[in-house]
């Protein structure tokens, strides 16, 4: 952690679908460290945002600047595409709302956090297996189940299993697409138990979406609220959510019961 | 330690007619080290959105609040959260945490923050919760399930677990028993006296002439109607 340079720096970041806009005009710092939280209704820009940030998709404008642990901030869009998957694979993460978009479904639990390992270039496999057991018990999956396809376990499950898939090569930066949607309170809970100690063990960086306010409350460092495809309101999390300015914000604040 | 000068907020109600509530102009304050101020003013006069402003979850819409030198109004997330991990502790009204999360590590959380490792952490964390009376069986038990009170004295130790050097405090002795409320008195005059700077909000008159050293009347700092 250097300090001196954001992580992760996004500049006037705007990607249209034909005359519909997806995201316009976005721009944040992320430090080390921190986790920023996107909130907003369904269809306000937030995953356009995200797919745009972790080079999913490709924007129409603006620049996304990542502080590379060798050459300092380079603007990742206009890295050759092989640094790029490289810079994604060692530094970045992406946890997909739907455990199906981000696990290999046909390769055992193992497999998904081992092939991860050998996307970096590990190869003794005693030590990949040895790893990725490790991480299958963080994840609080029991070491038994490392040779089960993910089909075979739950959603919460899986969601875990997608979680160690992305961890396990130590990234600096992760991005979250409703990473609890769809899941049960209870499991909910202990996912967002999981990602707090991760966030602090390990240092990380993390850019949420998601719908849950009480997760922003409890997660994230600073929130940012979408609308339309444009940023409404930022600021620190519990500014946001205890003294909203813009009316959009009022109104998503006073919608939910008590965050 | 605590510096509060011309300081107006005003909340607009966009989904109420643009309803604007001036609640506050010209509020100006000062806590040194070693002070503890106590603030007072009828029902709905500003106290806690005095104290919000300090604490940073509501905005300052004018004028200057600087805690140990550092300027609040205006200031990046990023500042406001190094503020609170070190220097400035907070205890509020209700206790908010990840459900599951063991009552001793909600406890030891903000030292871990600060570097600590766990076990020094935890055994600090032992300790301000024997001191306050709960029982070492809740210790690995979350505390969303526990009683009002407990889940105060809870919110109480994660307060007062690490000696910040600036302490922010609403309504601390609300809702405990006799025996409690001293436990908590005495922790305040500790801090008063290591020197800490103390704001707080105490509706229990005699927790106000134990513990404040002086008193500020918000109601002088309403906007006239
Ligand atoms: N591939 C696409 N082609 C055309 N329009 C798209 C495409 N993907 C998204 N959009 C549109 O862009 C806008 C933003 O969509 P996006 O998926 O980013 O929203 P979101 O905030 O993630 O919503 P949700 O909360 O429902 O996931 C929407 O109007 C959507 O219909
Ligand atoms: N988030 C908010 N949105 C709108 N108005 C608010 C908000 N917070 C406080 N107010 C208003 O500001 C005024 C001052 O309220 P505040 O809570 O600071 O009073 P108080 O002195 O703490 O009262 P009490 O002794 O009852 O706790 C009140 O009119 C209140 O309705
Ligand atoms: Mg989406
Ligand atoms: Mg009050």
């Amino acid at each position: 952690m250097s300090g001196a340079h954001p992580l992760l720096s996004v500049q006037g970041l705007t990607k249209s679908y034909g005359a519909r806009r997806g995201c316009a005009d976005v721009s944040f710092d992320l430090w080390p460290g921190e986790v920023m939280g996107i909130v907003g209704e369904s269809g306000s820009g937030k995953s356009t945002l995200l797919s745009c940030m972790a080079g999913n998709l490709t924007p129409d404008a603006g620049a996304v600047v990542f502080d590379t642990r060798t050459s300092g901030p380079r603007d990742v869009l206009a890295m050759p595409e092989p640094e790029r998957r490289m810079l994604a694979r060692t530094d970045w993460a992406f946890v997909h709302q739907n455990p199906r978009d981000g696990l290999r479904m046909g390769v055992s639990a193992g497999g998904n956090v081992g092939e991860r390992l050998m996307g970096v270039g590990a190869r003794h496999y005693g030590q990949i297996r040895a790893q990725a057991t490790d991480w299958l018990g963080r994840v609080e999956i029991a070491a038994e189940r490392i040779d089960d396809r993910p089909a075979q376990f739950s959603g919460g499950m899986q969601q875990r299993l997608q979680i160690a898939r992305n961890l396990v090569t130590g990234p600096r930066l992760v991005f979250m697409d409703e990473p609890t949607g769809g899941l049960d309170v209870s499991v909910q809970a202990r996912l967002l138990d999981l990602m707090r100690g991760l966030v602090r063990q390990m240092g990380l960086s993390a850019v949420i979406v998601t719908h849950d306010l009480a997760v922003v409350r409890l997660l994230a460092d600073r929130l940012m609220v979408m609308k339309d495809g444009l940023v409404v309101e930022e600021g620190l999390t519990d500014q946001v959510l205890d003294d909203p300015q813009h009316a959009y914000t009022q109104l998503l604040v006073s919608s939910v019961l008590q965050v | 330690m605590i510096t509060v000068r011309d300081v107006a907020k005003r909340f607009t109600l966009h989904n109420q007619g643009g309803a604007v509530l001036e609640v506050m102009d010209g509020a100006a304050l000062e806590v040194g080290a070693g002070e503890c101020v106590g603030l007072v003013g009828a029902s709905g006069a500003g106290k806690s959105t005095l104290m919000r402003m300090i604490w940073g979850n509501y905005r300052i819409d004018a004028g200057s609040i600087r805690v140990a030198g550092v300027e609040l109004a205006g200031a990046a997330p990023r500042d406001v959260i190094a503020l609170r991990r070190g220097t400035l502790g907070h205890v509020s009204q209700f206790l908010r945490v990840v459900p599951r999360v063991p009552t001793l590590e909600v406890v030891a959380e903000p030292l871990r923050v600060l570097g600590m490792d766990a076990t020094e952490a935890e055994t600090r964390a032992g300790a301000i919760l024997s001191r306050l009376n709960i029982p070492e069986r809740l210790w690995p038990l979350s505390p969303t399930t526990f009683s009002g009170g407990e889940q105060q004295r809870v919110n109480i130790a994660r307060g007062f677990v690490h000696p910040w050097p600036v302490l922010l405090l609403d309504e601390p002795t609300a809702s405990l028993d006799a025996g409690n409320r001293a436990v908590v008195l005495s922790l305040i005059e500790e801090a008063r006296n290591r020197g800490a700077a103390i704001l707080g909000i105490f509706h229990d008159e005699g927790a106000r002439t134990q513990v404040c050293t002086r008193l500020v009347d918000v109601s002088g700092f309403a906007v006239a109607a």
